[in-house]
C-alpha cells in the first residue's frame, strides 16, 4: 500500500528520501518523489511502481523561473505550460509545448522530465543540446550529461536546471511521431548552430528517445564543428549517427526503424536550420 | 432460397419515407445523458461492498503450467477469493457454439497450456483494484515455455508447434472435411492457360485493435432471489449472457443482464469474457464483484481484427477482361476461434469482389497461432480482403497498360450477371459508383467507360454457371501428413504429430471407428470430452451465404455439367457417415495426442 | 490503511471525503463522492476521458493524486449545465452530432471549456491543440471542433447561459 508524505520544503523532502537510503526514483527504500504525477501517478494506478512511498514537496521555490547569470534557472517544479509560456524561457516554447496535450502541459514538470524513460524526455533533450546543468537541493550543479549517465543512482533532489540562454534562431527542435497533433516521440532532435566568422563553433546535437536517456551525437556534432551548413557536410553527420545512438523497441517504432530514419530526420532538420 | 425484403409497410406510422438525413447533423436519443455525464455506462453504478477480480496472465506465447503457487497472494490484506480453472463449472467454450458453428476450444480461466501472452490461468477477488493488483503481482507461476509460432505460413508448415489442441492441425476444420473453405466457379488453371496476361500479389495487413474509449469490464451483483444482474460493456447482451450461461453451467433464466451504453465497440466487445468472470467472482463471494480491463490489458488480450495474407493470381485476356481468378487467403484467428472461423466464411461469400469473372477458385485457411485470438471488428471478413482485392485491380490494370477506373468498369458486375457464390447478382452500382467518384475526382474517364451502366449488359451468357472443377484438396490433416510418414495410432506420439495422419482422402467414408487404446495417466474417460456432433453444414444463421451448397466442392460435383477433375476425384456428397466418424476419431486422436488443456 | 480527509469545492459545493494513499482523484470523485461524469479510459493520462478543471487548469483526474486537490475547486461536466440550462457548449455538441458513444464527451467538454475560458474567439487550430490530449474513436473529431467554434460563437454572442 502507498503512503504519501508531503514537505513545506525541498530541502526536508531530500533530507527524508536521504533518510530513506534512495534516490529520486525508487531504491532500496522504495520512496519516489512525485512532481507532477504523470509518470509516477500512472505507476501508482497499475501497481507496477517498485515504491511505497511517495514524497512530495509545497515548496514555492520550486516553481520559478528567472534570470540567473547569463543564463535563466527554471524549478523543477515548472510545469511544461509555465515554460512554454514564460518570457524567460520563450526559447523553449517549441520543445516544452511537444510534450503532451493541455492537460499533460500543466500537470508534467521539468523535474518528472528529467527522470522520464523513453520515449519521453523532448524537453530534456533541449536542455541537454543547451549545455544546460541540473541544480540539486545541496546547491550543487552537474552538466546534464553526467546527469544523464548516473541517473537511476542515489542523491539529493534536483532543484531544478540553470540554461545559458543561446542566441536567438540558434536551437532549432523536431519532434518526429506518427499522430498529429498530439503523438509521443519516435525522436525528438534539439540541434544548436551557433556560427562564428561563419564557421560552426560549439555544435550540439541531441537526441531524445533513441536511447536510455537523452543523447548527444558527437559524431554528427564533430561532422559539423568548424565548417558549415553544406549538403556534403549534412550528409556526412548524418551517416555518423549510428555510433551514438541506441534506441530500443516500443509500441511506436522499432529500434531498426529509429536508426533508419534518424540520419534523414536531422538532415531534414539541418537543411532546414541552413534556410532559415 | 429465401430473400431479405424490407416490409416498409410495418413501419409506415414510425418512419417517414423521406429520410434525408445523410449530410446534416441530426439529433441524437440518448445525447442529453452524454452532454451532461449523466449517460450510465456499465461502470457507472455504484454498489456496497463492491470487490474487484483480476487475472494473473501469461508472459509467454506458448507455455504449460507446471504449478502455480498462490499461497502468498491469499494470505495478503483485502484478498477475498483466488480463482482457478476448476471454479469454472464447464471451462470450455468456443463463441459461435451458440450457433452450433465449431467445437469449444477456450477455457475461460486456463488450467494447463497457455496459446498467447496474456492468457488468464489464475484470478484475484479483493476489496480495492490495489489489494488486486498486488495480489495478482505475489502469484508464483512455474511455466514450462513451449515453441510458439506467430505467423501463418509457419503455422501451416507440417512441423509446427501445436497451437489449439483442439485443432492440431493449426487450421480450423470446414464441414468436418476441409482444413480451408473453398470456393470452385468454373475452371481456374483451364482459364489460366489461355490467358494473356497473369498478375500475381501478395497483401497483408496487420491486426487492428479496435481501440474502444471504454475498456471491456462487468459488474455482477448478486440478487436477493437467486438470481445475478450482470451490468456490462458488452455489444451482444443476450449473446454474452448465453455464454456465461453455457460456461457457469447456469440457466439462463438466472442471468439479468443489463447494457446497452457501450463507451464505443467497434467490434471489440462481444468475446462475452468479461461476464462470465464477474459473474462467476460474484457466485463465489456472494458480493458485487467488478471485471474490468485496464488499458494495457484492453491492448494486450482484447481481441482485434486478425492479420489476414492473400494471394491473389488474375488471368486477363487481350481486351483486359479478368478471366480467371486464384485466391489463397490465410485469417490469423491467433490462438483460439472466437469469430475468426467465420470471418473467412464470410470472405469466400465476398469473392472475388464486385466483379464479374468466370473462373473463380478460393482456398481460404483460418489459423491458430501465439497472438492474441482475433474476432469481429467493422466489417471483418471483408475489409481486409477487400484492400487485397482493391490493390489487385490497380496492379492488373498497370499490368494491362489500362487506366485503374476503367479497368474496374470492365470488369464490374452488373444486373443479371451470376456471381462467384451462385446468386444473380442485382441492384449492383459499381459502375455508377466509378463514374461518380472520377467526377469528384477530377479523374478523366473516356466515353466507353462514361458510357457503361449496371443496368445493361449484364445476364444472359454472364448469368450461367461455368462448367466447374473441383478438387478434393486440402482434407483435415493431409499436411501434417505429408510430413509425417504413416504411424500407427499411438498416444505416445511426440507432440505435433498426428494420428490422424494415418487417415488416407479416399477410405475417409469407409474408415471403421477404432476404438483407441489409452495408455495410464492419460486422464479422465474418454466419453467425457466428445462434443456434441457438429451439424452435416453449418447453421445458415452463421451468416447470409449458405457455406455448403454454393461453396462447398460436394455440392458443386453434385452439379450436373460439373466433372470431376482427372488428378483429384470428387468427394462423394455427403458422406455423413464417414464424416461422423472421422469427426469421432478427431476428437479422439487429439486427445490421444496427449495435448489436451485439462 | 491510512486514510487522508481532503475537502474540496466540487462543482461550487463543499466537499469532505477520506481517500486512501495513492488514491487518485478520478477514483475518489467517482467511487468516493459519486459523479460519475468524469471516465475511465485509460488510467495513464493518455486519453482525456477524465479531463477536469482544478482552481480552472484542465488535468486529468486519473492521474492527479486525490490528496493534492485538498482545498481546491474542481469542476465537472456535471457540473456545466445551470440547472435544466445547458452551457453553449452542450447545446453545441447536441446540435452538431459531437458525440456517438458519448464516452469521451465529458472529458471533451472540459477541455473545450479550458479553452473557451482562455480563449473565446479561438482559430480552429487552437481548438485542435486544445483537444489533441483528448481521444474520440467514433466521431473522427470534425464535429466536435465544428460544435466547440459554434459554442464559442455562441458566447461571444452573449447566448443566454
Amino acid at each position: 500500500m502507498i503512503t504519501v508524505e508531503t514537505f513545506d520544503t525541498l530541502a526536508a523532502a531530500s533530507s527524508a528520501m536521504a533518510g530513506a537510503g534512495s534516490g529520486n526514483r525508487a531504491g532500496a527504500g522504495g520512496s519516489c518523489y512525485m512532481g507532477g504525477g504523470t509518470l509516477v501517478m500512472r505507476a501508482v494506478n497499475y501497481g507496477d511502481g517498485d515504491f511505497s512511498r511517495i514524497l512530495r514537496s509545497r515548496d514555492p521555490a520550486l516553481l520559478r523561473i528567472e534570470p540567473d547569470g547569463g543564463g535563466v534557472f527554471i524549478g523543477a517544479g515548472a510545469t511544461m505550460a509555465a515554460i512554454a509560456g514564460h518570457r524567460e524561457t520563450a526559447f523553449l516554447a517549441e520543445a516544452a509545448t511537444a510534450v503532451g496535450g493541455p492537460a499533460i502541459r500543466n500537470m508534467a514538470t521539468l523535474g518528472g522530465n528529467l527522470f522520464a524513460p523513453p520515449p519521453y524526455g523532448d524537453l530534456s533533450t533541449a536542455l541537454l543540446a543547451l549545455d544546460a546543468r541540473v541544480r540539486t537541493a545541496d546547491g550543487q550543479e552537474t552538466p546534464m550529461e553526467s546527469f544523464f549517465a548516473r541517473r537511476r543512482m542515489t542523491g539529493p533532489l534536483v532543484a531544478g536546471v540553470t540554461v545559458p540562454r543561446p542566441e536567438p534562431g540558434v536551437l532549432r527542435f523536431r519532434k518526429v511521431t506518427r499522430v498529429r497533433p498530439k503523438g509521443v516521440s519516435v525522436m525528438a532532435i534539439a540541434v544548436r548552430l551557433p556560427f562564428r566568422s561563419g564557421r560552426l563553433a560549439g555544435v550540439r546535437i541531441a537526441f531524445g528517445a533513441m536511447g536510455p536517456t537523452p543523447v548527444r551525437a558527437k559524431s554528427a556534432e564533430s561532422a559539423l564543428e568548424g565548417g558549415g551548413l553544406e549538403d556534403a557536410r549534412i550528409a556526412r553527420a548524418a551517416e555518423t549517427l549510428a555510433h551514438d545512438l541506441a534506441p530500443a523497441d516500443d509500441a511506436l517504432a522499432s529500434a531498426w526503424y529509429r536508426q533508419a530514419v534518424a540520419p534523414v530526420h536531422l538532415a531534414r532538420l539541418l537543411r532546414s536550420a541552413r534556410e532559415g | 432460397m429465401t430473400t431479405f425484403e424490407m416490409r416498409k409497410e410495418y413501419f409506415a406510422d414510425e418512419r417517414p419515407e423521406d429520410l434525408k438525413e445523410i449530410g446534416r447533423p441530426t439529433i441524437r436519443q440518448d445525447i442529453l445523458g452524454h452532454v451532461t455525464g449523466r449517460s450510465r455506462f456499465y461502470d457507472d453504478h455504484l454498489f456496497d461492498g463492491l470487490l474487484h477480480m483480476r487475472c494473473v496472465r501469461s508472459p509467454h506465447h506458448h507455455a504449460r503450467v507446471r504449478a502455480i503457487d498462490a499461497s502468498a497472494a491469499e494470505a495478503m490484506p483485502g484478498v477475498r477469493r483466488i480463482v482457478r480453472s476448476g471454479d469454472v463449472p464447464k471451462n470450455l467454450n468456443t463463441l459461435l457454439s451458440l450457433l452450433g458453428f465449431g467445437r469449444d476450444d477456450e477455457p475461460l480461466i486456463t488450467p494447463e497450456t497457455v496459446g498467447y501472452r496474456g492468457e488468464p490461468v489464475l484470478a484475484v477477488i479483493a476489496e480495492t483494484e490495489a489489494a488486486a493488483r498486488a495480489a495478482v503481482r505475489a502469484v508464483r507461476v512455474d511455466w514450462d515455455v513451449l515453441p510458439h509460432v506467430l505467423d501463418v505460413e509457419a503455422a501451416l508448415a507440417p512441423d509446427a508447434p501445436i497451437v489449439n489442441s483442439e485443432y492440431p492441425n493449426n487450421s480450423f476444420d470446414y464441414h468436418d472435411r476441409y482444413d480451408h473453405q473453398k470456393l470452385r466457379f468454373g475452371d481456374v488453371d483451364r482459364a489460366f492457360q489461355g490467358a494473356e496476361r497473369i498478375v500475381e500479389g501478395r497483401y497483408r495487413m496487420s491486426p487492428i485493435e479496435q481501440a474502444p474509449m471504454e475498456t471491456c469490464g462487468a459488474i455482477a451483483v448478486p440478487e436477493s432471489n437467486d438470481r445475478f444482474t450482470c451490468h456490462t460493456s458488452t455489444q451482444a447482451l443476450f449473446f454474452s449472457l448465453a455464454t456465461t450461461a453455457k460456461l457457469l453451467d447456469l440457466p439462463s433464466a438466472k442471468l439479468h443482464f443489463i447494457g446497452g451504453t457501450v463507451g464505443g465497440g467497434f467490434g471489440g466487445k462481444v468475446d462475452s469474457v468479461v461476464e462470465p468472470m464477474s459473474v462467476l467472482g460474484a457466485q463465489l463471494t456472494g458480493r458485487p464483484v467488478k471485471f474490468m480491463w485496464d488499458r494495457e490489458e484492453e491492448m494486450q488480450v482484447g481481441a482485434p481484427r486478425g492479420a489476414e495474407m492473400w494471394d491473389i493470381r488474375d488471368g486477363l485476356d487481350r481486351d483486359g477482361r479478368i478471366i480467371a481468378r486464384r485466391f489463397t487467403g490465410y485469417f490469423d484467428a491467433g490462438a483460439y476461434t472466437r469469430l475468426s472461423s467465420y470471418a473467412v466464411v464470410k470472405a469466400v461469400g465476398h469473392l472475388p469482389g464486385p466483379y464479374t469473372i468466370p473462373n473463380v477458385a478460393a482456398n481460404v485457411y483460418c489459423v491458430f497461432t501465439n497472438r492474441t485470438p482475433a474476432t469481429a471488428m467493422r466489417g471483418f471478413g471483408i475489409t481486409g480482403v477487400d484492400f487485397a482485392i482493391e490493390c489487385q485491380m490497380d496492379r492488373a490494370a498497370e499490368a494491362a497498360g489500362l487506366d485503374p477506373v476503367a479497368f474496374r468498369i470492365l470488369n464490374a458486375y452488373r444486373d443479371g450477371d451470376m456471381k462467384a457464390h451462385r446468386r444473380l447478382a442485382k441492384n449492383t452500382a459499381l459502375i455508377e459508383c466509378c463514374q461518380v467518384a472520377a467526377e469528384k475526382a477530377g479523374w478523366p474517364l473516356d466515353g466507353t467507360a462514361l458510357s457503361q451502366s449496371s443496368l445493361s449488359g449484364g445476364g444472359g451468357a454472364r448469368a450461367s454457371v461455368p462448367e466447374t472443377a473441383t478438387d478434393g484438396e486440402g482434407r483435415i490433416g493431409e499436411r501434417r501428413r505429408r510430413a509425417l510418414p504413416a504411424e500407427p495410432l499411438a498416444g505416445s506420439g511426440p507432440r505435433g504429430r498426428l494420428p490422424e495422419g494415418t487417415i488416407r482422402g479416399s477410405d475417409v467414408a469407409a474408415a471403421p471407428p477404432q476404438r483407441m487404446d489409452m495408455g495410464p495417466g492419460s486422464g479422465p474417460d474418454l466419453e467425457s470430452f466428445v462434443v456434441p456432433p457438429l451439424p452435416a453444414a453449418p447453421s445458415p444463421a452463421t451468416g447470409p451465404v449458405p457455406h455448403q451448397p454454393p461453396i462447398a466442392p460436394s455440392t458443386a460435383a453434385s452439379s450436373p455439367a460439373a466433372p470431376a477433375t482427372p488428378t483429384a476425384p470428387a468427394t462423394p456428397a455427403t458422406p455423413a457417415a464417414g464424416d461422423s466418424m472421422l469427426a469421432a476419431r478427431l476428437r479422439r486422436s487429439r486427445f490421444l495426442a496427449g495435448t489436451r488443456r485439462r | 490503511m491510512t486514510k487522508t480527509a481532503v475537502t474540496f469545492r466540487l462543482n461550487g459545493a463543499e466537499t469532505a471525503i477520506f481517500v486512501d494513499g495513492g488514491q487518485n482523484l478520478l477514483d475518489v470523485l467517482r467511487r468516493g463522492v459519486g459523479d460519475l461524469s468524469p471516465k475511465y479510459g485509460c488510467g495513464q493520462g493518455g486519453c482525456g476521458g477524465c479531463s477536469v478543471l482544478v482552481d480552472g487548469t484542465l488535468r486529468l483526474a486519473c492521474i492527479t493524486l486525490a490528496e493534492s486537490v485538498d482545498g481546491a475547486s474542481v469542476e465537472t461536466a456535471a457540473g456545466l449545465a445551470d440547472g435544466p440550462r445547458l452551457h453553449p457548449l452542450q447545446k453545441a455538441f447536441m446540435e452538431g452530432f459531437a458525440a456517438q458513444c458519448g464516452y469521451c464527451t465529458p472529458g471533451m467538454l472540459m477541455a473545450a471549456r479550458a479553452l473557451l475560458d482562455a480563449n473565446p474567439d479561438p482559430a480552429r487550430e487552437e481548438v485542435v491543440e486544445a483537444i489533441s490530449g483528448n481521444l474520440c474513436r467514433c466521431t473522427g473529431y470534425e464535429p466536435i471542433i465544428d460544435a466547440i467554434l459554434a459554442a464559442a460563437a455562441d458566447l461571444r454572442g452573449g447566448a443566454a447561459r
